[in-house]
């Protein structure tokens, strides 16, 4: 398989690179990068007009298998992936069983690559049966593959909890991902507590509900010395305490998620479940101060929190309903007409939260346009102005709420190991026995 | 002229002219009750369904006259003696209860917002008798009713909202309702019961009754749960009735002759003193009376005009 990639603007944040270039992929690599290149012998992709970056890694993803296949599976997960512009990403441990062995981590390496469509790294759980009470084998499930650990879903409590898991992960380098939530604030709670949540009699959940376990996290992070990353930051008063960590030279990095950049809680209005997420869509002055840090790059990463549900789990009242939006398909796209078409940030810098970013955090190699790297590749279209459709998903969970809303700024091309794995939005599957 | 939606979900989507038609329809309708024989033929052939997932007996009771004494058909479901608790989902009750060609379903629901997902589902009119901590607008109807007839025009009264303002429905149907038809509103309760952003919903806050009851007209006591107290947010009931209980004493404050209402059920002697209650300014139980003629008034707008 050889093809070269012509015209497009190469952008590498890794390098700096932002250049029209042509890219020669063969067995899998970038054979080479430049101008003019020889096109004899190859299939030619115009790309005149369109954005060829490193592929786009998604570190925060829940695909449910094991255990929950009625909501997604590896392999469905893996397509909504590169539909969505995704070569790489990392899975969430809250299955059932929980990825807190050996045999899961390796169940889930196996299925992805049964599914040969993306990259899955697995994250171990930080406590056994994500219980919060004793830390994990994270040896066994470092060896076995995984980047880093996460309880995500359900806090740890315990502050000696996490101030072991800080400091035993120190042996492997790999960080702790925290969802940072007090459970006895936001215990019952289906929304951000604020004006809406009193208009639509719906319990709320306070921006400090986040913001305690944020400060607990980034003072036991300066004690330790361990790798901290926060998961889907949302308020004005968690970014205020990462730039004071950041000052004082504390280890720790963020995430923020698509939806707490696009959308406030406003959005509840009319009880479309597909608002009620964890954390909870927030007020207008916390999405701002959250689009702010990760133009500035006090948050370095964008990750979907893709949280596929089926739709009689959605389908249900209100406060009935599980928390979680089916993101991968849409997260690119959200950020590029929030923070790019808008000017609030420039391509480089968008594309960085979604490369470089994570693949720091991760300690992943992968991220970086160079003659001789494996040729992984996203290609998006900045002019492409397409309406979400959530019924047409890869995805198993079609909740998504932004159904219906125009975006600009698609995902056009996803190149894995030098595959074309998706094109023009459609999947190209090999076909498996 | 008639209601503009499908469906009456909150006092939020009604407009001025909207309270107005069904107050003075409202008023029609209470000749009817007053009548010997009870019975008009306006909803003959019409289904009317309640369908409460939470006990009442005030809300259920008077839909169910208002659709008899005008000859609907009337089902009642409680949840407890029906398929869900059999697990079944409120969209299949929902579907159900469709295709058994109900025309009105009056859902009460614990969770705010499931009157919504009713009505998404079905195309039956669907009334909320109910939801969480979200809505009630009939009883805001009725309680507007109740102070047309006694007070008159209902802008430029002070009107005080007193008790458990963060899990009361009727509150927030009542901010709605009557900042809707001119009045000022006071909210009035201890912190850890009032729930963020009601001035920007146009009520002025206080944790002091007195403050509240300063000149007040009308006087709306909220039912106070010994659940709540449980959970941590007040210390003792007796504490709570001290600070936010009304007396005769502390009814001197508001405007000579205002009115006392209350939603009901109500609990003597902890929010609402006996004499309070009993008083000739109480008018608990006209509110019941204006309940069914406000209900019926709903009903003949949504079902009763449609030319037949």
């Amino acid at each position: 398989m050889k093809y070269l990639l012509q015209g497009g603007l190469v952008i590498d944040p890794a390098s700096g690179l932002e250049k029209e270039l042509d890219i020669h992929v063969e067995n899998g690599r970038i054979k080479a990068l430049g101008s003019g290149l020889e096109t004899r012998g190859l299939v030619v992709y115009d790309l005149r007009g369109k954005i060829v970056a490193p592929g786009f890694i998604d570190m925060h993803v829940h695909l449910r298998e094991p255990g929950g296949e009625a909501h997604e599976t590896i392999l469905t997960g893996c397509r909504a992936a590169v539909a969505g512009g995704f070569t790489a990403v990392a899975a969430m441990p809250n299955t059932r069983p929980c990825a807190d062995s050996e045999g899961v981590v390796e169940l889930i390496k196996a299925r992805a690559r049964q599914a040969g469509l993306c990259e899955v790294f697995p994250i171990g759980t930080i406590s056994k049966g994500q219980q919060g009470e004793e830390i994990s084998e994270m040896g066994s499930l470092y060896r076995a593959g995984a980047v880093a650990v996460s309880d995500d879903g359900k806090p740890v409590a315990s502050s000696e909890v996490m101030r072991r898991a800080l400091e035993y992960t120190k042996i492997f380098g790999i960080p702790v991902i925290s969802h940072c939530e007090d459970s006895s604030l936001s215990a019952g709670g289906a929304m951000h507590e604020g004006y809406w949540s009193t208009v639509l009699g719906l319990k709320g959940i306070p921006a400090q509900a986040e913001e305690i376990m944020v400060a607990r996290d980034i003072l036991l992070a300066s004690l330790t010395g361990g790798k901290l990353h926060l998961a889907h930051i949302s308020t004005k008063g968690s970014v205020e305490l990462l730039k004071f960590a950041l000052a004082q030279g504390i280890k720790v990095t963020a995430e923020a998620t698509p939806h707490h950049l696009l959308l406030t809680d406003e959005a509840v209005q009319g009880y479309d479940t597909n608002t009620k997420v964890n954390p909870p869509l927030r007020g207008p002055e916390h999405v701002q101060a959250v689009r702010e840090a990760v133009a500035a790059g006090i948050i370095g990463v964008i990750a979907s929190d893709h949280a596929p549900w089926s739709r009689e789990e959605k389908e249900q009242e209100y406060d009935a309903a599980p928390c979680g939006i089916s993101g991968l398909e849409t997260a690119v796209a959200v950020c590029w007409d929030t923070l790019v078409v808008s000017g609030r940030m420039k391509p480089l810098d968008l594309i960085s939260r979604f490369t470089t970013g994570p693949a720091g955090v991760l300690n992943l190699g992968c991220g970086r346009l160079e003659a001789g790297a494996p040729a992984n590749l996203t290609v998006i279209d900045p002019g492409l102005k397409k309406q979400v459709d959530a019924g047409s998903f890869y995805s198993k969970g079609k909740n998504s709420p932004f159904h219906g809303r125009a975006l600009q700024g698609w995902p056009i091309m996803t190149i894995v190991e030098g595959k074309v794995v998706m094109a023009g939005g459609r999947i190209k599957e090999e076909p498996k026995d | 002229m008639g209601l503009r939606a499908k469906d009456l979900l909150s006092m939020e989507q009604l407009d001025k002219d909207e309270i107005d038609l069904i107050l003075y329809t409202a008023k029609e309708m209470k000749n009817i009750i007053r009548r010997d024989i009870k019975k008009v033929p306006t909803l003959r052939g019409k289904t009317l369904v309640t369908l409460f997932y939470e006990p009442s007996t005030r809300t259920r009771t008077s839909f169910e006259l208002a659709g008899k004494y005008m000859s609907a058909d009337v089902v009642n479901i409680s949840t407890a003696a029906s398929s869900v608790v059999k697990g079944e989902s409120l969209k299949d009750t929902g579907l159900t209860l469709e295709m058994m060609g109900t025309d009105v379903v009056v859902i009460r629901h614990g969770m705010a917002g499931a009157p919504h997902l009713l009505a998404r589902t079905v195309k039956a009119h669907v009334i909320n008798g109910g939801d969480g901590f979200h809505e009630h607008p009939t009883q805001s109807l009725l309680d507007l009713m109740t102070i047309r007839e006694k007070l008159g025009d209902i802008a430029g009264l002070k009107a005080a909202i007193i008790g458990d303002i963060l899990h009361s429905r009727v509150a927030r149907s009542n901010v709605v309702g009557l900042k809707k038809m001119g009045a000022e509103v006071w909210v009035c309760g201890p912190p850890t019961l009032m729930p963020p952003g009601m001035e920007e919903m146009g009520a002025r806050v206080t944790y002091e009754l007195e403050e509240a009851l300063r000149g007040a007209q009308v006087v709306m006591m909220l039912r106070i749960q010994l659940e709540r107290q449980k959970s941590g947010l007040f210390p003792t009931l007796r504490e709570y009735s001290r600070l936010y209980g009304l007396d005769m004493e502390k009814l001197k404050i508001a405007s000579p002759g205002a009115l006392v209402m209350h939603p009901g059920p109500i609990n003597r002697g902890v929010e609402i003193s006996a004499e309070v209650a009993d008083s000739l300014q109480s008018v608990i139980n006209e509110q019941v009376a204006c309940g069914v003629a406000v209900r019926m008034a709903l009903l003949y707008l949504m079902l009763g005009q449609k030319g037949e």
